[in-house]
């Protein structure tokens, strides 16, 4: 885990001061709301349909036991004993105070967390592989890079007014865990196969919301030496060249669509070009230091089967599900990943009460060296858990309603707060994805369905990444109701790809039945070992739009 | 200069508290956290008297973001909003009936 040096740690208790200080002052009249509103969302705070929200930055997606407890004592102590976790792997209290806010915030600098630039026009939380320096298929753990990155955009002088957001994922590892290919700037760490080097793949201009598009690759190969100044170069053709006239035109990726990848890229290189890279990278003793902080754990040395985990399988069917379904391979010998869905049938997607992060807080220190993961999938991962405790991490955290053995299934929904709680929503999406969850899992078929990714968002901005779900869910407002278009075919892998849409949007209550018909073309048509979106590769649009259609054609 | 559209008739005024963020609707005396204590604006002049009433407010630090939202009556008098979204506002988080107005409002 990274620890904050006396710069991380001064400048996040200055900014403490300093929001204590603009609150005090709104307060007393002295700050307009005008005045007011950039700061406060400069500190992560939202006023949303029925309160203030406060996004916490959970910088790629890695956090300890003790901030994790943090985290539970503040949505006790100031919120309503609960919290949502995000597809940017943040934290969002519903209910907070603003004037409990800047104790909050000194709550959270006491476990070095903060809520800066989890809002407005700057570079946001950098989000990586939840299964960094876990994963069998790495080739570098990405999170020294990403709090490289953390450490070089926090504050920013020069990019901190951008034309708008600015999104920044990294991978090290093979298959794309972590949707760099939606982002505005995605990076994967490889090895160049000709000289054994380990650099990064830069892909620029991916992202959803209402113009959707894939990220393209604007460097195949570049030196690890070279990543902040090239960022930088990026950033400033970027900022120097992006649209500030129209918000809904202002991300890279419509610069990059516009002017073209390859032209994008030539402007970078001349940027570069004229930077003075070796002062904008970082020295090799900070990289180190950074580096020290991920390196791993020390592992017990341990027989890659567990006689324990057979026997317990064996035995128990229901444990049998979920280790076969939440658990990941670990590159340690006789250890896996762990993930605890936050998917209960009936939940609220990505919601955990305080209790249940406290519960995973001790379960991280007594199972996976204090280490807790957040994935863009709303879900927790203990990511070091030897295979002899599985059993007895299952039973645990099934007293705390935990266990749900749903990851990568059909009740494994992304699903953004919609319009239960967030003021842009159009729609309402929790409520979706429960009956959806519900329908699936009265039937028991998850298994026999297998991997499906339904995402949901409730407004265009698609906070719920719709467009690569293998089934994406929009909600809209149509002549004065809720109304969900469905698309099919989005994949946010290396395979990256945009749904399309299946036909004219439905009510509410009409969608578990449209995804059942559709998941019925699959299964009627799958051929052995063929997962769904094999499936709807392989088989076009055209047999899933008929069987919408017919759910369509029979409430219209 | 654009002039923001006003709904239809009637109408009640609809803000945030600054302290707390909570809900709150322009009442007879001040401002009140439940919707079924919301003057209601049959007039554009009675419509006119709450905007200025919410201008005055957010200059007094007292509330964010008013704005005019049109209902219906319902036979007991009280308000309910046309439109979803503002219903939603009157209530809380549809999944969450533990939270929210609805959660005061089925104490009391």
């Amino acid at each position: 885990m990274y620890r904050y040096d006396e710069f991380d740690e001064r400048f996040v208790r200055q900014r403490v001061a300093q929001f204590r200080t603009q609150v005090a002052r709104r307060l007393d009249g002295s700050l307009s709301e005008d005045e007011f509103k950039p700061l406060r969302l400069q500190n992560g705070v939202y006023l949303q349909l029925h309160a203030y929200m406060l996004r916490i930055a959970i910088p790629y997606g890695t956090l300890s036991s003790r901030q994790l407890r943090q985290l539970a004592f503040i949505g006790e102590r100031f919120d309503r004993g609960y919290g949502h976790f995000t597809t940017r792997q943040n934290l969002q209290f519903n209910w907070p105070t603003l004037r409990d806010v800047p104790e909050i915030l000194d709550l959270l600098a006491d476990v070095e967390m903060h809520c800066i630039q989890t809002s407005g026009n700057c570079i946001r939380n950098v989000t990586a592989d939840h299964f960094a320096g876990v994963a069998r298929d790495e080739v570098e753990d990405p999170r020294p890079t990403a709090e490289l990155i953390r450490q070089w955009s926090t504050n920013h002088p020069e990019f901190s007014f951008l034309p708008r957001k600015f999104k920044i994922a990294v991978t090290g590892a093979e298959h794309d865990r972590a949707a760099i290919k939606t982002h505005d700037i995605g990076l994967r760490l490889l090895r160049d196969p000709a000289s054994g080097e380990i650099g990064y793949e830069v892909m620029v201009g991916g992202g959803l919301g209402r113009t959707p598009m894939i990220g393209r690759v604007i460097r195949p190969f570049l030196p690890k030496r070279d990543l902040l100044a090239y960022l930088e170069a990026i950033m400033r053709v970027y900022n120097l060249e992006g649209r500030r006239d129209n918000k809904y035109k202002a991300r890279v990726k419509i610069l990059v669509h516009e002017i073209g990848a390859a032209e994008f890229s030539r402007r970078v290189d001349d940027e570069f070009a004229r930077l003075d890279g070796p002062s904008v990278a970082a020295d090799t003793a900070e990289l180190a230091r950074i580096a020290s902080y991920f390196a791993p754990p020390v592992y017990e040395d341990l027989p890659d089967d567990s006689l324990a985990l057979d026997r317990a399988r064996a035995a128990d069917p229901a444990f049998d599900r979920f280790a076969a379904v939440n658990t990941t391979p670990h590159r340690a010998p006789g250890y896996v990943g762990v993930t605890v869905s936050l998917k209960p049938v009936g939940g609220a997607p990505g919601d955990a009460t305080s209790d249940q992060m406290r519960a995973v807080a001790d379960l991280a220190d007594r199972y996976s060296f204090g280490e807790i993961r957040v994935s863009h999938h709303q879900n927790l991962i203990l990511p070091h858990v030897r295979k002899d405790d599985l059993h007895a991490l299952w039973q645990a955290l099934a007293a705390h309603d935990l266990a749900t053995a749903n990851v990568g299934l059909v009740t494994d929904i992304i699903c953004c707060p919609g319009m239960d709680y967030c003021s842009l929503a159009t729609a309402r999406s929790i409520p979706i994805a429960q009956s959806i969850a519900e329908r699936f899992a009265a039937s028991g078929r998850e298994a026999e369905i297998g991997e499906l990714n339904i995402k949901i968002s409730g407004c265009i901005n698609a906070c719920g990444h719709h467009h690569v779900g293998h089934i994406g869910i929009l909600g809209l407002e149509k002549s004065g109701a809720e109304s969900y278009q469905l698309t099919l075919g989005g994949d946010a892998t290396l395979n990256a790809a945009v749904g399309e849409r299946l036909g004219p949007g439905l009510a509410a209550e009409d969608v578990p039945e449209a995804i059942e018909r559709i998941v019925g073309v699959y299964l009627g048509e799958r051929q052995p070992g063929e997962s769904f979106i094999e499936a709807v590769r392989r088989l076009g649009l055209a047999p899933f739009k008929a069987a919408f259609q017919e759910v369509a054609d029979a409430v219209a | 200069m654009t002039v923001a559209r006003r709904p239809p008739l009637p109408v009640i005024l609809v803000a945030n508290d600054l302290l707390d963020g909570d809900v709150v609707f322009a009442a007879a005396q001040g401002w009140s956290r439940d919707h079924r204590d919301a003057l209601v604006a049959h007039s554009d002049a009675a419509a006119d008297a709450l905007e200025a009433a919410g201008r005055a407010a957010l200059l007094a630090q007292r509330v964010v973001d008013p704005y005019l939202v049109d209902v219906i009556e319902a036979p007991d008098g009280v308000p309910v909003p046309r439109h979803y979204r503002e219903r939603l506002r009157t209530l809380g988080p549809s999944n969450r009936l533990d939270l929210g107005k609805q959660a005061e409002t089925q104490r009391s």
